[in-house]
């Protein structure tokens, strides 16, 4: 069986794994294989800062050698989706976890951060590696393989960053209005898609987040709940089993809210804040479509002002039809591709949430159908006791 | 005084009919006793197991009126009806008689049964006003839910007295049942409002008992202990129903956004629009499980004040161990009074005497009247010592024969309430499975 390399942990039931059955545009056979784990601190005189361990083995030709493990910050992922964004600016580079978490009460270096953003940039990897096009880019190379004085040479080669520092790009030039009138109705209806997409994932993401914090409330109140149970059972005679087996009952189905929780923050929580990342960024593909076709408009409109350097011009537009072309095709590819995923991605997510679901029941039926039988067993044998003389 | 202590049951003639023994027990009873605790019981509630009358309170109704003050009020009439059960194989169906009562009249019917039978565990009204709510639960007296159960409450309660041995066989309870004009003139002139006053005073005075009876001091223990651990879990059972209530109805959202969502996937609408829907039926369900578990904690309610009954009479108890204990501390006093003067000396300080020494000896004659009083008032304080004394135990006889009534009635009531608590999660499992095995299914098929 092959390893699954979308999911950061370790599967947690034969079910999910068989889920894990793919389908998409990639490379036939996975040939590369990434895991991001093992975070470290390091303190340095200016500042503190975590590294992870990236572990890449292939089979590749283009690749020196079959293992590689190397480690990276935070700092180190951002440069390469920068990178990936300058080459492919018409793809679809996988999200980033954010650099900070606004809401929630997770600290900057706590575990949980850490463990999330951990499993994250396992996803971010993998994700890549599994793009047709972006898994042979150079830069995505240089990242799984050079040692860190190594890249961080290469990093100051080449042209610089421009504006293109942080994790999303937000800041796109704003010259896409002429490019809306000539738009093809294909790109018209992806932005229609992604403006509901986005705003219906959002939603999602808080539902979900809701969801998780009402369990958890939930289960605060159940804790308390079962020991009363107890304490009262200490006064009484006759009832005092009837009171302690409700309280154990009790206290199981406190863990099996649990393990519902753990459920929804190992694997819908994680999925949902990807896409509302993923919706971010396809709004950013679209936007820099049009600002490439955008290009192309304002030479042909300039071109039919002029009436000398006809001959330049055509040249150039030629090169910009190519260009739109070619970003045309990319992002229509890319997009499929996504599509696919995206649904791939939700049928599997909300899938085992209804397992999830499933499994709390079936462990809570299960608890409380064992405690009738218990009590009515008992009824019996104190039948059977009356009626001997 | 006259002595309100119940004869042993089968002395009262007049007193035909015989209440009903609720539902449950007359479940019993045709089950040939395989759910009843043991026979002594069975033999105690045979007496008054007659079947003779069906009981219920079948409707509220919102009444308007004008008060004892005049004023405008809203209350709630409860419609009671009453029915003769003929045996089955004359197969006669006898009239249904009816009437109207309201919330205050109940509280002057239990009042006056406190009172008149003070050895008795009487059996509590529901509560007056909602309490331990959580949020989604009107604290209204008006709302319907709310007068739904308590309309269910009142109904038990009738039941619980027609089917005591002893409270069955009042008259007055009787009068509460069948009619309903010159009922309250009638409880009245019992005259109890008298024992009642002196009674509530009793119930909250503090004072030191010598000797109690252990058992009743262990029982007042216990029932407070029940009563605050009944509270603390009603209290908590309150919030862990908001927070499942918030749990399951935040899960309708999901409804909403994937119909929503539906509306913009080709191949994945179809499973997103009816998951969709099976998160509404989901989130929608927890409001019958939630109104079934009020039950629940209205049969833990009654418990709750019951606690208060059963702590009425070790304090009924109390009182009169304290007078018995007062009334012999008095007698010996004044026995000590007359030695002193018979004999001439004086062994207690008493103001009199000092007094009498500083403003001159008595002359005999005086002191021989004094003796003559103090030997009279003794006589009578023998008297009435020996009266509380065999008062004093028939009270604890009848009283413990009745919380031994109690103690039953409470461990089976309490554990069939626990089963039926197992009973409901059990229900609400199946449902959960039920639902989210559909969501699955649609979700499997995005």
């Amino acid at each position: 069986t092959e390893v699954n390399s979308f999911s950061p942990s370790v599967p947690i039931s034969p079910s999910s794994m068989i889920n894990q059955y793919k389908f998409e545009d990639g490379p036939e056979i996975r040939d590369l294989f990434i895991t991001v784990d093992d975070p470290e601190s390091h303190i340095t005189a200016i500042e503190t800062f975590i590294t992870y361990r990236v572990v890449t083995k292939t089979t590749r030709g283009e690749f020196d050698s079959s293992e590689y493990e190397v480690r990276r910050r935070y700092q180190d992922f951002l440069w390469l989706k920068s990178k990936l964004e300058e080459a492919h600016p018409t793809l679809i580079i996988p999200p980033l976890p954010e650099k900070f978490i606004m809401k929630g009460m997770v600290e900057r270096f706590s575990d949980e951060f850490i463990e999330t953003r951990r499993k994250a940039l396992h996803k971010f990897l993998n994700r890549i590696a599994d793009h047709p096009t972006l898994t042979f880019n150079e830069d995505f190379k240089i990242f799984l393989t050079a040692q860190a004085w190594e890249l961080s040479s290469h990093k100051k080669q080449g042209p610089g960053l421009l504006s293109r520092m942080g994790q999303t790009v937000r800041a796109v030039a704003s010259s896409v209005r002429g490019a809306v009138k000539n738009r093809p109705e294909m790109f018209t209806e992806m932005n229609n898609y992604m403006e509901t997409f986005s705003q219906k994932i959002n939603l999602l993401d808080k539902i979900a987040h809701r969801i998780y914090k009402e369990e958890r409330d939930y289960f605060n109140e159940m804790k308390e709940y079962g020991p009363i149970h107890t304490l009262w059972s200490a006064s009484e005679e006759d009832i005092a089993d009837s009171l302690k087996g409700i309280a154990s009952c009790i206290e199981r189905c406190c863990r099996a809210t649990e393990k519902r929780m753990a459920g929804l923050s190992e694997h819908l929580l994680p999925i949902l804040h990807e896409y509302v990342l993923y919706s971010e960024i396809l709004m950013g593909v679209l936007k820099r479509r049009d600002q490439i076709q955008g290009e192309l408009d304002s030479k042909v409109d300039a071109l039919a002002n002029k009436k000398t350097e006809k001959d330049l011009f055509s040249e150039e537009i030629g090169k910009l039809e190519d260009k739109v072309e070619r970003a045309n095709n990319a992002l229509k590819a890319d997009w499929d591709r996504w599509k696919q995923n995206m649904q791939w991605d939700m049928r599997s997510t909300f899938t085992n949430v209804a397992e999830n679901n499933l499994r709390y029941y079936e462990e809570c039926l299960a608890t409380w159908e064992s405690f009738l039988t218990s009590q009515t067993v008992d009824l019996h044998v104190d039948e059977d006791s009356e009626d001997r003389p | 005084m006259e002595s309100t202590e119940p004869e042993p049951s089968g002395s009262r003639p007049e007193e035909e009919e015989d209440e009903e023994e609720e539902e449950e027990e007359e479940e019993e009873e045709e089950d040939d006793g395989a759910l009843l605790p043991p026979k002594q019981r069975l033999a105690a509630m045979e007496d008054c197991l007659a079947k003779k009358m069906e009981i219920t309170v079948s409707e509220a109704e919102k009444r308007t009126g004008r008060n004892a003050m005049n004023i405008q009020e809203t209350y709630t009439a409860y419609l009671i009806e009453t029915r003769a059960v003929e045996s089955q194989s004359e197969g006669q169906c006898a009239p249904v008689e009816s009437l109207w009562r309201r919330y205050s009249e109940f509280e002057l019917l239990r009042n006056y049964l406190s009172v008149t039978y003070p050895h008795i565990v009487v059996p509590p009204l529901p509560e007056k006003r909602a309490d331990f709510v959580w949020h989604k639960l009107s604290a209204d007296n008006m709302d319907p839910d709310f007068v739904e159960r308590r309309r269910i409450g009142l109904e038990n309660f009738l039941l619980r007295v027609a089917s005591h041995p002893v409270l069955c066989q009042d008259k007055i309870f009787y009068a509460f049942l069948m009619q309903e004009g010159g009922w309250k003139e009638m409880v009245n002139e019992t005259g109890f409002q008298l024992k009642a006053d002196s009674r509530l005073k009793a119930l909250n005075a503090t004072f030191r008992v010598k000797n109690p009876d252990k058992r009743f001091t262990e029982l007042k223990h216990y029932s407070d202990e029940l009563q605050s651990v009944i509270s603390h879990l009603l209290r908590v059972r309150a919030r862990v129903a908001d927070r499942l209530y918030g749990v399951y109805k935040v899960h309708g959202n999901y409804g909403r956004v994937f119909s929503e969502w539906s509306a913009i996937e080709k191949e994945m609408g179809d499973g997103l629009q009816s998951a969709g829907h099976h998160m509404d039926v989901y989130a929608a369900s927890i409001d019958d499980i939630l109104e079934e578990e009020e039950h629940y904690a209205d049969q833990l309610k009654e418990y709750l004040f019951y606690a208060e009954a059963l702590r009425a009479v070790c304090r009924k108890h109390e009182l009169m161990q304290y007078d018995l204990e007062m009334a012999a501390q008095d007698l010996t006093s004044k026995k000590q009074q007359c030695e002193e003067l018979a004999t001439g000396t004086v062994r207690t300080f008493s103001l009199k005497g000092m007094t009498s020494k500083l403003f001159g000896q008595e002359t005999p004659e005086q002191r021989e009247a004094k003796i003559k009083v103090l030997e009279e008032q003794i006589q009578e304080g023998e008297e009435q010592l020996k009266s509380k004394n065999l008062e004093g135990r028939d009270f604890v006889k009848s009283a413990w024969a009745d919380i031994e009534r109690f103690k039953e009635q409470k461990n089976h009531d309490l554990k069939e309430a626990l089963i039926s608590y197992a009973v409901m999660q059990i229900s609400m499992c199946k449902k959960g499975i039920q639902v989210w095995t559909n969501a699955k299914e649609c979700f499997s098929k995005m």
